[in-house]
């Protein structure tokens, strides 16, 4: 059986190229990619630990994270169209009204 | 041995393409690894006995997310707008991040070497959900143990349908 | 009936308090989108209800023998803090069942009234709720079983008063007025706090039964520990109850509505300092000293005010200044130790006072506003029935047998005269002939003579409607009955009242620790003597308004000194603004514009601008783009993940 640090490694190794991505990038929806690149890191360590449980819970967890994701992708593209339809960008920088 | 064999080189998939992601300029082509770094998280989950989850990993998440992210990467013609983008103005932004995101790998790291799984053993090991089935232990789950949750989810997704159109479709005065 | 709900109607008695605040509540929260009619009604309903449930409460008390008349209802520990509880109760005894009959039967009398008077008042409902909460605020004071919770409707009443001066709040004078009240009404109830912390520190409760039980045992008569209680209680009843030297808000508070002066400022809240008093008799009775203070204010405020109710023209102050001066003789008759017969008087005097203030009111309500009564004069033929209802109001206040006034009024002056002295004998009776006086000085200028009306005015006057004229003659009746209730030889209420004040309200009782029986002789002399001295103002009157009506303006023009003073009220305003009031305004101001402006502004400001400058350099860590923050967070998290790893 292959050891649980290898796909927790794997895990955090995918984490980590989410989170930077999420920092470096400007394009919105690249952002939102990179979420989902967190997200499903997540979903690896929850089925690993599910496998090494032997318990089923990590697994429907994923599922109910799927769900999440989903609804996530679904409002956050939505809002993405929106704001390109009254700013013509999807470029996080310019969308700075947070500092008046 | 086989097993060993297949994890390294899906894990060597998952990491390029994740790389990929971040690093394509072009948002199809980010779409694109994006894909394929779920096909290949699929391919794990299989060798965690975990079928189900493989299945809507590669059916819903690599199929209907992507295909979201793909049309809204169409309709917009992104293409366009993020070759405007020009030079990134926070000027150690890149540069922090890759140190942080290095940190925070080399954090995770110590923590899973340094700690020990803990927690007691379920019932179900390989052998025993091979004789049930997987897909019929997680419905039996989701409409027994789970099933206040599941209906909290569906109520989720119905909120977030209702939002997602409100947002798409409200004309925006400038 | 009882058996329905539970054992008697005296479990009932939470409805009495409820009903007028469950009025308020929904008179205030929705009156303004109901038709004026419903609002009324429930107004009146609320009221007459709260008055039915008291009639059951009182012909249960009755049942019960003399020594078991008392009831205490407590419904839940209101402060429990170490060895201090407060209980939120409510006692139903033969004094405070008089009280809310009082209050609910006079206090549904007037809401009828109101309607009438106040329709088509913009703030119709806005009154309404005013009136409803001043009841409830009203029985809370009189029911309360402790001096915490007496504070609480001791302050409602205070609230709701303010409320109903300033009720015209677009007049500037109406807005004053009732800051005026407040204003003067905070001094007495500072004094009564303090009273109610040395209760607290000198008992350890502030049970009005614990207080009473303990007090002759803890306190030697005549302690300076219950001389100082008694008289910053005492102080508390001055500011509520218009006694020198804080009678000067009473006169202002005319500002209000005439209904709300003939409830609040005539009836009912004004004598809740003599109800106070008469509660805490047991308090009183242990400082002879407190009680010389008391009768000595009272008699002295009740012929100081009875003077000032000579020279004054409008007819509202008139009564109003002779409030004061009646009060003034409950409190003498508290002074010399007959309690009861405080009692007695406030109830006679809720009523004729009540109707001679709505009896103003219908006639200002004829006249559209008009109050000064060189501007009246023969409204007699224009105004029948309350002319009639007037007559027998004046002849009560004055004193004319068999009239309420003449038995109370009486009855106070032979007690003065039994168990003081010469000297508050004097004050009452000159002030009784005074009143006699005044009083039918008013009504001859208003009622009697030639109209010095305006024409157009003269060609509105018009009799009120029924629904105010109803409550004047209900009123007129009781005051022609009310005196029977202390007729000297049935003398209903003193053997009712007597459990509460130990039997301290028989006449000639206890005095020196002798007791001796007034003589049959005395008695009716006295009543022959006091008769005598309200025809003797009465004719005084009738000579110089109805007579000869140039004789008064020359007698003012002859003494005009004393007139002038007379007029201005002894300049009694004028001396406190200039020796209070000015002075407190100077030294605000230079604590506004120097130590607030300069110094704690300074300060303040100081702090602000300080913070500013560094907020200048933190400013910078906010770039505004969503990156940065992330960065922030991700910062955060490994922070968090590295103490983890450290330091669990």
């Amino acid at each position: 059986m292959i050891p649980l640090t290898w796909y927790l490694i794997l895990s955090g190794a995918l984490f980590t190229i989410g989170a930077t991505g999420v920092l470096i990038r400007r394009n919105a929806l690249v952002i939102l990619m990179c979420i989902e690149l967190m997200l499903n890191a997540v979903n690896l360590a929850f089925v690993t630990f599910s496998r090494h449980h032997d318990s089923m819970d990590g697994q429907i967890f994923v599922f109910f994270i799927m769900t999440v994701a989903a609804a996530e992708a679904a409002v956050g593209l939505a809002i993405i169209v929106a704001v390109f339809k009254n700013k013509a960008t999807v470029n996080v920088d310019k969308i700075n009204l947070m500092k008046w | 041995m086989l097993e060993s064999l297949l994890f390294i080189i899906m894990g060597l998939i998952v990491i390029t393409c994740a790389i990929g992601v971040v690093f394509q300029k072009n948002p199809i082509y980010s779409a694109v690894f994006l894909i394929q770094t779920m096909v290949s998280l699929a391919v794990l989950y299989i060798l965690l006995h975990a079928q189900f989850v493989a299945a809507v990993q590669v059916m819903v998440y690599a199929g209907a997310v992507m295909v979201l992210f793909v049309f809204v990467i169409m309709l917009l013609n992104v293409q366009r707008a993020d070759q405007e983008l020009g030079k990134d103005r926070l000027i150690f932004q890149k540069v922090s991040a890759i140190f942080l995101g290095l940190l925070l790998f080399a954090v995770i790291g110590i923590v899973t070497v340094r700690s020990v799984l803990q927690g007691t053993k379920g019932e179900y090991t390989p052998e025993h959900m091979n004789e049930i089935g997987n897909t019929q232990l997680v419905g039996k789950l989701l409409f027994t143990d789970y099933v206040f949750p599941f209906e909290i989810a569906s109520i989720l997704l119905f909120a977030a349908i209702i939002g997602a159109i409100i947002l798409a479709k409200k004309e925006l005065k400038e | 009936m009882p058996g329905l709900f539970g054992e008697s109607f005296l479990d009932l008695i939470g409805l009495v308090l409820l009903f007028p605040l469950a009025g308020a509540i929904v008179n205030g929260l929705c009156g303004k989108k109901l038709s004026p009619s419903i609002v009324g009604f429930i107004g009146c309903a609320t009221v007459g209800l709260a008055f039915l449930i008291s009639i059951l409460v009182f012909l249960d008390l009755l049942k019960l023998s003399p020594e078991h008349r008392l009831f205490e209802k407590e419904f839940f520990t209101w402060i429990g803090s170490g060895s201090f509880t407060a209980v939120a109760g409510l006692q139903v005894d033969p004094l405070s069942t008089v009280m809310i009959l009082v209050v609910t039967g006079v206090g549904f009398l007037i809401h009828v009234y109101s309607i009438g008077y106040m329709h088509g008042d913009e703030g119709f409902y806005r009154y309404f709720t005013y009136l409803n909460l001043f009841t409830f605020s009203m029985l809370l004071l009189v029911l309360a079983n402790n001096f915490l919770l007496m504070f609480i409707g001791w302050e409602g009443v205070g609230l709701c008063s303010y409320l109903l001066i300033g009720y015209w709040f677009e007049k500037k004078s109406a807005s004053s007025a009732g800051k005026k009240a407040f204003i003067v009404n905070r001094i007495g109830d500072f004094g009564f706090i303090l009273a109610i912390l040395l209760i607290f520190v000198t008992f350890n409760t502030v049970d009005f039964t614990e207080v009473f039980h303990s007090a002759p045992k803890q306190l030697t008569t005549g302690s300076l520990v219950a001389t100082v209680i008694t008289l910053l209680l005492f102080l508390g009843a001055t500011g509520k109850s218009a006694q020198i030297p804080l009678y000067t808000w009473l006169p202002d508070a005319m500002e209000g509505p005439t209904p709300v002066s003939a409830l609040i400022h005539a009836a009912t809240m004004v004598t809740a300092g003599v109800y106070m008093v008469v509660r805490c008799n047991v308090l009183f009775v242990m400082s002879p000293f407190s009680l010389t203070i008391v009768a000595v204010i009272g008699g002295a405020t009740a012929l100081f005010a009875a003077t000032i109710g000579l020279a004054q023209n409008d007819i509202k102050r008139v009564l109003a200044y002779s409030t004061v001066s009646q009060i003034g003789y409950m409190f003498l008759a508290c002074g010399v130790g007959a309690f009861v017969t405080g009692i007695f008087h406030l109830i006679t005097h809720a009523f004729f006072k009540a109707l001679l203030f709505l009896g103003s009111g219908s006639v200002i309500h004829a006249l559209g506003g008009e109050q000064d009564m060189r501007k009246m004069g023969g409204l007699k033929k224009y105004l029948p029935t309350t002319y009639k209802t007037f007559l027998i109001g004046t002849l009560a206040i004055a004193g004319i047998p068999p009239f309420a006034g003449f038995f109370s009024k009486d009855e106070i002056l032979l007690e003065a005269y039994t168990k003081g002295n010469l000297l508050f004998w004097g004050l009452g009776a000159f002030a009784a002939l005074l009143t006699a006086f005044y009083m039918f000085r008013l009504l001859f200028m208003t009622f009697h003579g030639k109209s010095r009306m305006d024409k157009h005015v003269e060609e509105h006057v018009h009799e009120s409607p029924m629904n105010m004229l109803l409550p004047l003659m209900i009123l007129a009746f009781l005051s022609v009955v009310g005196g029977f209730l202390g007729f000297p030889a049935a003398s209903a209420i003193n053997n009712f009242l007597a459990p509460v004040v130990g039997g301290r309200g028989h006449i000639g009782m206890v005095n020196g620790g002798e007791t001796h029986h007034v003589s049959q002789n005395l008695m009716f002399s006295m009543m022959g003597l006091s008769t005598g001295i309200a025809i003797v103002g009465i004719m005084l009157a009738y000579i110089l308004y109805c007579k000869k009506p140039d004789l008064p303006a020359q007698i003012a023009g002859r003494f005009k000194f004393v007139y002038n003073i007379l007029l201005n009220k002894y300049y009694v305003d004028e001396i406190y603004d200039a020796t209070i009031v000015n002075p407190t305004i100077k030294s605000s101001f230079f604590l506004w514009r120097w130590i607030d402006v300069r110094i704690i502004d300074g300060f303040v400001n100081g702090v602000a601008r300080f913070v500013e400058l560094k907020s200048e350099v933190l400013r910078l860590f906010q770039t505004g783009f969503v990156r940065n923050y992330a960065l922030s967070m991700l910062l955060g998290g490994i922070i968090i993940i590295i103490c983890a790893l450290f330091f669990l």
